[in-house]
């Protein structure tokens, strides 16, 4: 599935929620779920301070595709992680630079990547590109 | 005398919003509080009616707005019962004001190795502008520290206060846990060494009678925006000894008396720290708020959050998992508290959108927060027009989105 069929696959998903609660219980619940972030990345260089909740980040390339692993100390913002690493996990530089990512406004949470929300989201978004632009100009 | 509840929500327009479609539960006024209609149009009659820039004009418009603006020092003088109008200083806040102090103070007393005494609760206002010191001047910042329930362990006072001691700075009430600090006690301890106390009061003046004189504090801080009144108006308070000894912060207009280009010199007080055009229709508002208060009476309005505060307590300590920080014996209507290891910026997520607006976070008291060993807290904070309502809902949704979280 292209980044894009993700995204719709995830609107979709969430258009199935009539209630609010709903919606963030998913979170939670995938946000409890997510896996996969070793210890040893839970360094100061991989952290993104928000004032609200903490977030790492942490990438990594096999063969042409970044693989990126990401935690917080927050549920919600867990939850939040895991869509986008569904979204652009394993795939290649140029597909995450020419990507759009809509699905978090579609969704209804965008106001979780405003700056004033402070939870270290937007910053990861942020630091994900920059990932793809470093191992972009070392795969050459 | 009684609190009228109704008479005193319609005052506030802002509590007939909805948030999603909720009624708003405002319980975050810790950060700030709502202005009731009079403080709205005593601001808007400045721009409507009166709008001059004071203090120099010979026009009749320039007078009537002089007047107002010093008419809210008298009022703040007599709401802190301070001994002259001219020991109030307008500034932008309790911020402005603890930097200006520090400023001030340094440039006229302070050297390397000299101390600052603050204690483990300050707000970062009340520790950020010292540490700033210790850049500049190499100044040492020490603090009192806390026991487990957030009140100041006073056992160690007198070494703490030693003779390197230049100036004791702290809070008279802790915006994250609200303790009520045992100010008097640390004001005589530092008196009998003649030290300065400065007390940040940002979290008291709306909560309980502050007598300057009685407490003999030499400075006293406080904002308007968290007592009912208009945003970017503070007060510095400080005894004129004090203030006649310490140099100006800013330069600029209105705190001159003569300027040339071979030298100044400074205008008396209050004007003297009072550089560039006031904010006067802050100010205003400011007066408008202390009539406010006064008219229902401080007295009552301690005695309705008290009750408020206990009411709140009890009802959040059925919810499992309950974690209380702050557990002081003399408190003001603040409660901090975690749901077991449930982080705080979920809950308050989740409170947000069913209409409750509560605090999380640090508090921007981090060092308090490290004391503790957490991110932060939910931090709910009342004021004189939150209801026993608004606390079944506060206690209501945090133990249904608690379950969220299992």
């Amino acid at each position: 599935m292209t980044i894009n069929e993700i995204q719709e696959e995830i609107i979709e998903e969430f258009a199935a929620f009539d209630e609010w609660m709903d919606k963030y219980s998913y979170l939670i619940e995938i946000g409890n779920d997510l896996e996969g972030f070793k210890d040893e990345w839970r360094l100061e260089q991989n952290l993104i301070e928000g004032c609200q909740s903490k977030v790492w980040v942490h990438a990594e390339l096999q063969d042409d595709k970044i693989i990126y692993s990401a935690d917080s100390d927050a549920i919600i913002t867990k939850g939040i992680i895991a869509l986008l690493i569904r979204v652009l996990s394993g795939r290649t530089p140029d597909e995450i630079l020419n990507s759009e990512l809509n699905f978090v406004e579609e969704i209804g949470l965008k106001d979780h990547l405003s700056p004033t929300r402070s939870n270290g989201l937007l910053a990861m978004m942020k630091q994900m590109r920059l990932y793809a632009v470093a191992f972009k100009a070392k795969l050459g | 005398m009684a609190i009228n509840i109704e008479q005193i929500r319609a005052d506030f327009p802002i509590l007939q919003e909805t948030v999603y479609g909720k009624p708003l539960v405002y319980l975050d006024n810790a950060a700030t509080t709502h202005k009731p209609q009079q403080v709205i149009d005593a601001v808007s009659e400045v721009y409507l009616k009166y709008n001059s820039n004071i203090h120099r004009g010979v026009h009749h418009l320039s007078n009537v707005c002089t007047q107002a603006h010093e008419e809210a020092r008298i009022k703040v003088q007599q709401f802190i019962n301070a001994q002259h109008s001219h020991e109030v200083i307008f500034t932008r806040g309790t911020t402005e004001s603890i930097n200006l102090l520090a400023s001030s103070f340094a440039d006229t007393f302070l050297n390397a190795g000299d101390e600052i005494l603050v204690s483990q609760l300050e707000h970062h206002s009340n520790i950020v502008p010292w540490q700033l010191l210790e850049k500049k001047k190499g100044v040492v910042l020490k603090y009192i520290p806390i026991n487990q329930a957030g009140e100041l362990i006073l056992d160690n006072l007198d070494e703490l206060i030693n003779n390197k001691t230049k100036l004791v700075a702290v809070a008279h009430i802790s915006n994250a846990l609200g303790t009520v600090n045992p100010i008097k006690t640390i004001i005589n301890h530092a008196h009998n060494k003649n030290i300065p106390v400065m007390i940040d009061g940002a979290q008291a003046v709306q909560h309980v009678k502050v007598d300057v004189q009685e407490l003999d504090c030499d400075f006293y801080v406080f904002s308007g925006h968290k007592l009912y009144a208009p945003t970017g108006i503070g007060i510095l308070y400080g005894k004129e000894e004090w203030l006649n000894k310490l140099e100006p912060y800013h330069g600029g207009g209105e705190m001159i008396k003569t300027v040339s280009f071979e030298g100044t010199t400074f205008n008396e007080l209050p004007f003297k720290f009072e550089a560039g055009t006031p904010d006067f229709s802050g100010s205003v508002g400011l007066g408008a708020a202390i009539d406010y208060v006064n008219n229902i009476g401080i007295d009552a309005i301690a005695q309705y959050e008290h009750e408020l505060l206990n009411y709140a307590t009890q009802r959040l300590s059925t919810i499992p998992n309950i974690r209380f920080f702050g557990t002081a014996a003399e408190k003001a209507s603040v409660i901090s508290f975690l749901i077991g290891e449930i982080h705080p910026f979920d809950i308050g997520t989740m409170l947000d959108k069913m209409g409750i607006a509560i605090r999380t976070g640090h508090h921007c008291a981090q060092p308090l927060m490290q004391y503790y060993n957490i991110p932060g807290t939910l931090r709910a904070s009342f004021a004189i027009y939150n209801t026993k309502e608004e606390i079944d809902k506060l206690t209501e949704a945090t133990e249904r989105v608690a379950q969220l979280f299992g």
